[in-house]
């Protein structure tokens, strides 16, 4: 009993811990992708002595100013609800990555470990239920301002955020019917299974479209680039206009959790999680019969862990080039995609999906 | 750990339905409201009713308080010009019929053992089967009747100012 209380919470500080410095280390990777896709160095300032680390001490510094900055609530503004807000923004971000399997079983001291904090029956209505949880974080924020610009800032992204829900979960849905479970270690799991013997039946060998849909309308719930019309830094007012400190910070750390938790549902969903192609649980199955090769369990752990990994940082590298390379849509042109045509492809989706899920099986 | 949990939503539960009457500002009444929810799915996921618990967080706190926050935005009622309601006969009839059903509960929570729940109860496929078996009836009606809302809200929505 104790142990397994220590063994979860273990689970959940390593989580955290990974979340929150992936996080950290996006809004670095962020500026420097931008520098390299505009010809720039980027930073490079902070140091410690000689030692700039290729500007890896800016989010150390970043995270410094912000919580030593001053810490300013407008006149008239509702107190408690301003400071709610950021808190109700980062909260979601951080809870959801609890159902996302980072690693397959493992036996440890005679005990079969998970590496999945918590392995819900319901994990997609989960993150279906969590997910909506995150537009009240922008809407305190625009109301309680006592602003009318950020409180238009507000109603405009949680209106957008809305709007996108719906497509989230219609495109997710087809997974649940291909795989037959809501349960994400069971997804991972039969997505190491072979097609005619060769193929990994990875989510968007099904589900290509769902895929794009599923990417796209969580970029807009998360609302960057081409969906940042409440954010625009520079030239639109957004709803947290009236924060300063590091609760401005927990709005932009929620941001970059996001990503993170973007890229580890679509590796999970789409892209086989912590599968890596032949490997099984003794090592590697070569297909067409072209033998084995047995590995340690740990090694086994070690590899699908690391792909786990490698995939999410592909999926976040992937989400910031797309953040610098397209321009931005305008707020009806969102509004008319998310409701016209990302809702309708994704039923079409769900209803092409389930007739053939129902003549094949 | 159970007690512990039941005791934690019941009373922030009930203590935050409570702040939603009493508080003056309709925004805090709302939030108030969702904390309510949240201890409600909190509840339900302790009777082993774990897809009813995500269920609840993502209609009603998701999306059914979503959007009451958002007619709020968009009235942004203030505070000096919200009535104030209610009466001594008012407060007394509701307190009475409060008592009532309280007594009720009480008397009924005394009789009979708790029951005992099939394996798959609470999980996606044990209300799914239940849902399209035993249940079909009345889901297809409340499905109707949502429709009914739907086109009602359209129409309504549709008609031209004479």
């Amino acid at each position: 009993m104790f142990v397994d209380v220590v063994i979860i919470l273990v689970k959940a500080g390593l989580v955290l811990f990974a979340l929150l410095n992936l996080g950290g280390f996006l809004t670095w990777a962020e500026r420097k992708q931008s520098a390299v896709m505009q010809d720039r160095i980027g930073p490079n300032r902070a140091n410690i002595g000689k030692f700039t680390l290729l500007g890896l001490l800016h989010p150390v510094a970043d995270g410094i100013k912000m919580i030593t900055k001053e810490d300013f609530i407008p006149e008239g503004a509702h107190r408690a609800l301003h400071t709610l807000a950021p808190a109700a923004a980062l909260f979601p971000a951080l809870v959801i990555f609890a159902v996302i399997p980072f690693g397959p079983t493992v036996h440890l001291f005679g005990r079969d470990i998970p590496l999945q904090v918590a392995n819900l029956n319901v994990g997609i209505v989960y993150i279906f239920a969590v997910s909506s949880l995150a537009v009240y974080g922008t809407m305190l924020a625009g109301w309680a301002s006592n602003n009318n610009y950020s409180l238009l800032g507000g109603l405009r992204a949680s209106s957008q955020m809305i709007s996108y829900e719906l497509s989230i979960g219609l495109s997710i849905l087809g997974i649940l019917l291909i795989y037959e479970s809501a349960q994400l270690d069971v997804i991972v799991h039969k997505q190491g299974e072979l097609l005619w013997g060769f193929l990994p039946q990875w989510g968007i060998l099904f589900q290509p479209l769902a895929f794009f849909l599923f990417v796209g309308a969580a970029l807009a719930e998360n609302k960057r680039v081409p969906f940042d019309l409440p954010e625009g830094e520079s030239e639109i007012i957004g709803y947290f206009v009236e924060y300063s400190s590091m609760k401005f910070g927990m709005f932009f750390l929620a941001e970059f959790v996001e990503m993170v938790i973007v890229s580890g549902l679509t590796v999970t969903l789409f892209f086989g999680g912590w599968q890596f192609p032949y490997l099984q649980a003794t090592g590697f199955v070569w297909p067409f019969g072209w033998g084995t090769l047995a590995l340690p369990h740990w090694l086994v752990v070690l590899i699908q862990v690391g792909t786990f990994g490698l995939k999410v940082l592909v999926g976040c590298w992937l989400l910031l080039v797309i953040r610098w390379s397209l321009p931005r849509f305008r707020y009806d042109q969102i509004m008319h995609l998310g409701w016209k045509v990302w809702f309708e492809l994704a039923l079409v989706n769900l209803l092409i999906t389930a007739v053939v899920v129902l003549l094949v099986t | 750990m159970e007690a512990f949990l039941f005791w934690l939503f019941s009373i922030v539960g009930v203590a935050c339905g409570a702040m939603v009457i009493w508080n003056r500002n309709p925004m805090g009444s709302a939030v108030y409201l969702v904390t309510t929810m949240l201890c409600l799915a909190g509840l339900y996921a302790l009777l082993s009713g774990a897809f009813v618990a995500a269920l609840q967080v993502l209609i009603y706190a998701g999306a059914v308080m979503v959007l009451i926050l958002f007619v709020i935005m968009m009235l942004n009622v203030r505070q000096e010009v919200v009535p104030r309601e209610g009466s001594l006969p008012a407060w007394i009839i509701a307190g009475v019929l409060g008592l009532i059903v309280v007594v009720n509960l009480a008397v009924l929570f005394r009789h009979g053992d708790s029951p005992t729940v099939a394996e798959d109860f609470g999980s996606i496929e044990g209300v799914g089967a239940q849902l399209f078996a035993t249940y079909v009836l009345p889901f297809e009606l409340i499905s109707v009747l949502l429709l009914i809302a739907v086109i009602g809200a359209v129409v309504l929505a549709k008609r031209r100012a004479p």
